[in-house]
């Protein structure tokens, strides 16, 4: 009987060594693998071949460029039914990207307060806001969207309801506004010459905050002395900006809506689907991101807290400059697929007749043309590069705040 | 000096004094959580004056509501003006918004029993304390389930069951109970069907390029190449399969030195024959024989809540398993399993479920066979049940990541190899701490099978958006319906989040 067995003999490759050996079996399993992907293309793309032939269609990029036919209610860029399909598509995608921005400003907003307000000493605030949190979350946004789109049709007053002396619904905010079930109307900016110089003084009076700031922060790292920020922060914001408009004589002016005939004129139009979608995925992803953030402050061990008490900062500071970075750590990565998500569920527009990219190219561009394959293909393409672009610059300010180990 | 005792002596207790008004009882509470502050007391004013907004709409609408009427006409006229719910339309539609509008009345209590038959396969999964012996009916209730909805003959989902039973005694007989010898025979039997098969993939994946290279007209090398390949292949045909087969087969009974591998494979083979072969003469013959029929129920005229939970159950069930190999898949040390799995995977989670819809809808039938027929419930499984299954790897394979290295190192040094560690070691721990994970994607694909009444499938708000809110006599009903959704909605899920954190209490084993 042995105790000492050979010593194994240099690695020498047999064939068996492909089923055998765990160094080469790898090998066999990718080419397994490699012969199965490229018969499921070849079968797939064989189908597609066949099937086109069939139908009498062709894969063709070319119905981007023939005229769409159809009007799409909410524009930001000037576009006409006589416009191409690619136009349309690209004013889809600009509806998609704007509600999807509004969508995450107002979800974090309420998130974090929520969030917030969930951890509040407060036990009537704290409940009211687990049920809001409860009764979002475990809903489908569909049903929400729908909902908020039905209040807005049927509650809101028709635009004749303003109208002559016995109208029985008024305008907001000093005539300015006005909700009606045919969307919001709201005062549009006209820029006239000289408002380039007012935007650029405005955009230099926020580099002017950051700048000030800088100062403010090395002041207080080198010499010890705190300038207050706050205050000139916001005299930076507005001043300069207002001054230079009373400077050129008012070059930005409002062009207000007015109820002429049977509707608003003039100003600018926010439509109720576009609200209804807005709202809804705002406050249906306000829930999660509630969940988020409280999850992320009560990460913070109460030690950190104490120890900041202890050192004498002040409450305000205690969150401000020792819970808030770190709990930041925890919310940023979550809330990054929230963003992504509010991007994603954008898409329900096409529920309630929000023409954003899945209703002008996956929907009527889709019906009129038939083009199924090339217009579905292209909406993931939109997709993707939204999401993997929003989730690339997410993930270099996420690695920018990561806990750096020494 | 008279002896007068003038200290006195409470013989007794007093009893305690009541504590100050202020801090005692209710009031005390109230001090605490709702007055704490200045802050705290504006914030518990605004919120009250929400509370009671909110519940002076909502309390006289419920309580004036209407529970008999035919149309929404009659509805205001019984209302007389006052602010009131119908919920006259969901009596009348009652049947619509469970089971759909095509779904034949006489067959609903099949769905009942199927749901409620559900609920029992789902304790042994759910709750430990159950008997074990009940996971058996687990596993018969996906075939129960299939007859009592879809209908057709009981011999269809019985022979599946029938076939699966024998596969899994193929595995246990080649894995357990044969001499090594027979093994080694078996190892290469199935190495030279394994080769065959192989070389045939191979023929057919060139053949397939040649004709599509050939079909788009593509010119110059590619072309040439390819319908090479493709005329090549199709002359040598038997040439080439055969001996590929003898030599993979040759190969293995050379080389082979046991290993599970063999019964998997032979056990995957001898299902494939026997669904290719066997399953539809023989379930057929019996059907004609014997008919054990339901009334058949065509897979488009499902519909109502129904169809959110067949579809949410359906695709969460099969997404686990798919979400466990896509997880492990990109775990993998192999790249190109890896590359497919990661491609997959971020493909899926970049873009919406409605545009996976959408290719299911209208993209999916391009990809088959043109004689295939795939109905549309079925192509929207497969759709979300690949969505789910996407997020349901992320969430396992964050559940892999946390566990420490050293995990996978002892397995390796008690000489387990993948299959065994992974199934004995790593799976088990990384699927507890994956399970809260798990529950909320399977909660948000629950509530993204509403989803499905965009592409007009009929599903609870296909039904309300659709048949319901376009009936004349229902015009201008929104509230009634859509609360009576997020009701059923809110109860599922908010059930199931409930269960999850109550799970995650049970499966606690560190000690805090």
């Amino acid at each position: 009987m042995t105790t000492i067995t050979d010593t194994p003999a240099p690695a020498s490759f047999r064939l068996s060594s492909l089923i055998n050996d765990t160094r080469y079996r790898s090998y066999t399993f990718q080419f397994i693998a490699l012969v199965a992907i490229i018969a499921t293309m070849a079968f797939i793309g064989g189908n597609l071949v066949r099937n086109l032939a069939a139908a009498g269609l062709n894969i063709s990029y070319d119905f981007l460029g023939a005229q769409a036919g159809y009007d799409i209610n909410q524009r930001p860029i000037s576009y006409e039914s006589t416009d191409t399909h690619g136009r349309a598509a690209i004013v889809g995608l600009l509806n998609t990207l704007i509600v999807a921005f509004l969508g995450c400003i107002t979800a974090t907003v309420i998130g974090v307060i929520a969030g917030v307000l969930r951890l509040s000493p407060n036990w009537l605030v704290r409940k009211l806001m687990s049920i809001y949190v409860e009764m979002f979350r475990n809903v489908p946004v569909l049903i929400w969207i729908l909902i908020i789109f039905s209040i807005m049709i049927n509650t809101t007053p028709a635009p004749r309801a303003f109208k002559g002396e016995d109208a029985t619904a008024s305008m907001w905010f000093f005539d300015s506004v006005a909700v009606t079930n045919r969307g919001v109307f709201l005062p549009k900016p006209i820029y006239e010459s000289g408002s380039l110089i007012v935007g650029i003084v405005f955009l230099l009076s926020i580099v002017g905050i950051f700048a000030f700031r800088r100062y403010a922060r090395k002041q207080l790292y080198d010499h010890g002395k705190l300038i207050p920020t706050f205050w000139p922060s916001v005299a930076l914001f507005f001043v300069p900006a207002i001054l230079a408009q009373l400077v050129l004589g008012n070059p930005i002016t409002l062009e207000y809506p007015e109820l002429k005939g049977f509707n608003f004129k003039g100003g600018m139009t926010v439509r109720g689907s576009l609200i209804a979608l807005w709202f809804a995925l705002a406050i249906y992803t306000g829930a999660f991101i509630a969940e988020n953030v409280r999850a992320g402050i009560q990460a913070i061990p109460k030690g950190q807290t104490e120890a900041a008490g202890a050192l004498g900062l002040r409450p305000g500071r205690i969150m401000n400059l020792v819970v808030l970075p770190q709990a930041l750590r925890v919310i940023i990565p979550p809330l990054i697929s929230q963003y992504l998500n509010i991007t994603k569920n954008s898409s329900l527009a096409i529920a309630v007749g929000y023409m954003d990219l899945t209703g002008t190219l996956g929907g009527i561009t889709l019906l009129q043309t038939g083009r199924a394959i090339e217009a579905v293909l292209l909406l993931m393409l939109f997709y993707l590069t939204i999401s993997l672009s929003i989730s690339f610059v997410m993930n270099i300010y996420n690695n920018s705040i990561k806990l750096k180990e020494r | 000096m008279t002896d007068t005792n003038v200290s006195f002596v409470r013989t007794e207790q007093i009893p305690p004094s009541p504590p100050p008004a202020a801090e005692a009882g209710i009031v005390k509470w109230m001090r605490e959580n709702l007055f704490s502050s200045i802050l705290n007391t504006v914030l518990t004013v605004i919120a009250a004056y929400v509370i009671i907004r909110l519940l002076m709409g909502i309390v006289p609408w419920f309580a004036n509501g209407v529970w008999e009427a035919g149309s929404m006409r009659e509805c205001r006229d019984i209302l007389a003006g006052a602010s009131g719910a119908c919920f006259a339309v969901l009596v009348d539609r009652w049947d619509h918004l469970l089971f759909g509008f095509k779904y034949p009345p006489e067959a609903y209590f099949r769905i009942v029993i199927a749901l409620v038959l559900l609920l029992v396969a789902a304790l042994p999964v759910l709750f430990q304390t159950v008997p074990r012996k009940l996971l058996l009916f687990t596993g018969l209730y996906p075939f129960i389930a299939y007859w009592l909805i879809w209908g057709g003959s009981l011999w269809t989902p019985l022979m599946l069951l029938a076939l699966f039973v024998l596969t899994a005694m193929v595995y246990r007989l080649i894995g357990e109970q044969i001499s090594t010898d027979m093994r080694k025979i078996a190892a290469a039997v199935v190495g030279l069907i394994a080769g065959v098969g192989l070389a045939y993939l191979l023929f057919i994946g060139a053949g397939e390029l040649g004709f599509i290279a050939n079909s788009i007209g593509t010119s110059g090398a590619l072309n040439t190449v390819a319908y090479g390949a493709f005329w090549l292949m199709s002359g040598f045909t038997y040439l080439f399969f055969i001996p590929m087969g003898i030599f993979v087969g040759y190969a293995i009974y050379n080389s082979y030195e046991g290993g599970g591998l063999v019964s998997v494979v032979t056990a995957l083979l001898f299902l494939y024959a026997a669904l290719t072969f066997v399953f539809g003469p023989v379930s057929d013959g019996l059907a004609s024989v014997v008919g054990l029929e339901l009334q058949a129920v065509a897979s488009r005229d499902l519909g109502g809540f129904v169809l959110n939970m067949i579809l949410g159950t359906v695709c969460v069930s099969l997404s686990i398993p798919l979400g466990i190999a896509l997880a492990l898949g990109r775990q993998s040390d192999m790249p190109l399993i890896k590359g497919v799995c990661v491609i997959f995977i971020e493909f899926i989670r970049g873009v919406p479920l409605i545009t996976l819809l959408f290719v299911a809808n209208v993209m999916l039938a391009y990809f088959m066979p043109p004689e295939s027929n795939f109905d549309l419930v079925l192509r929207v499984i497969i759709m979300i049940t690949a969505f789910s299954a996407a997020y349901i790897a992320e969430v396992i394979r964050g559940g892999l990541a946390a566990l420490p290295k050293g995990q996978y190192e002892a397995a390796d040094s008690l000489g387990l190899n993948y299959a065994q560690a992974t199934r004995l070691i790593i799976l088990p721990q990384a699927l507890k701490i994956s399970i809260p994970g798990i529950v909320n994607v399977a909660v948000g694909l629950f509530k993204d099978t509403t989803l499905v009444s965009i592409i007009s499938m009929f599903d609870l708000v296909g039904m309300i958006r659709g048949p319901i809110q376009n009936a004349t006599e229902w015009i201008g009903v929104y509230w009634e319906v859509y609360g009576f959704g997020a009701m059923l909605f809110f109860v599922v899920c908010y059930g199931i989040s409930q269960y999850s954190q109550w799970l995650e209490r049970q499966l606690q084993t560190d000690h805090h």
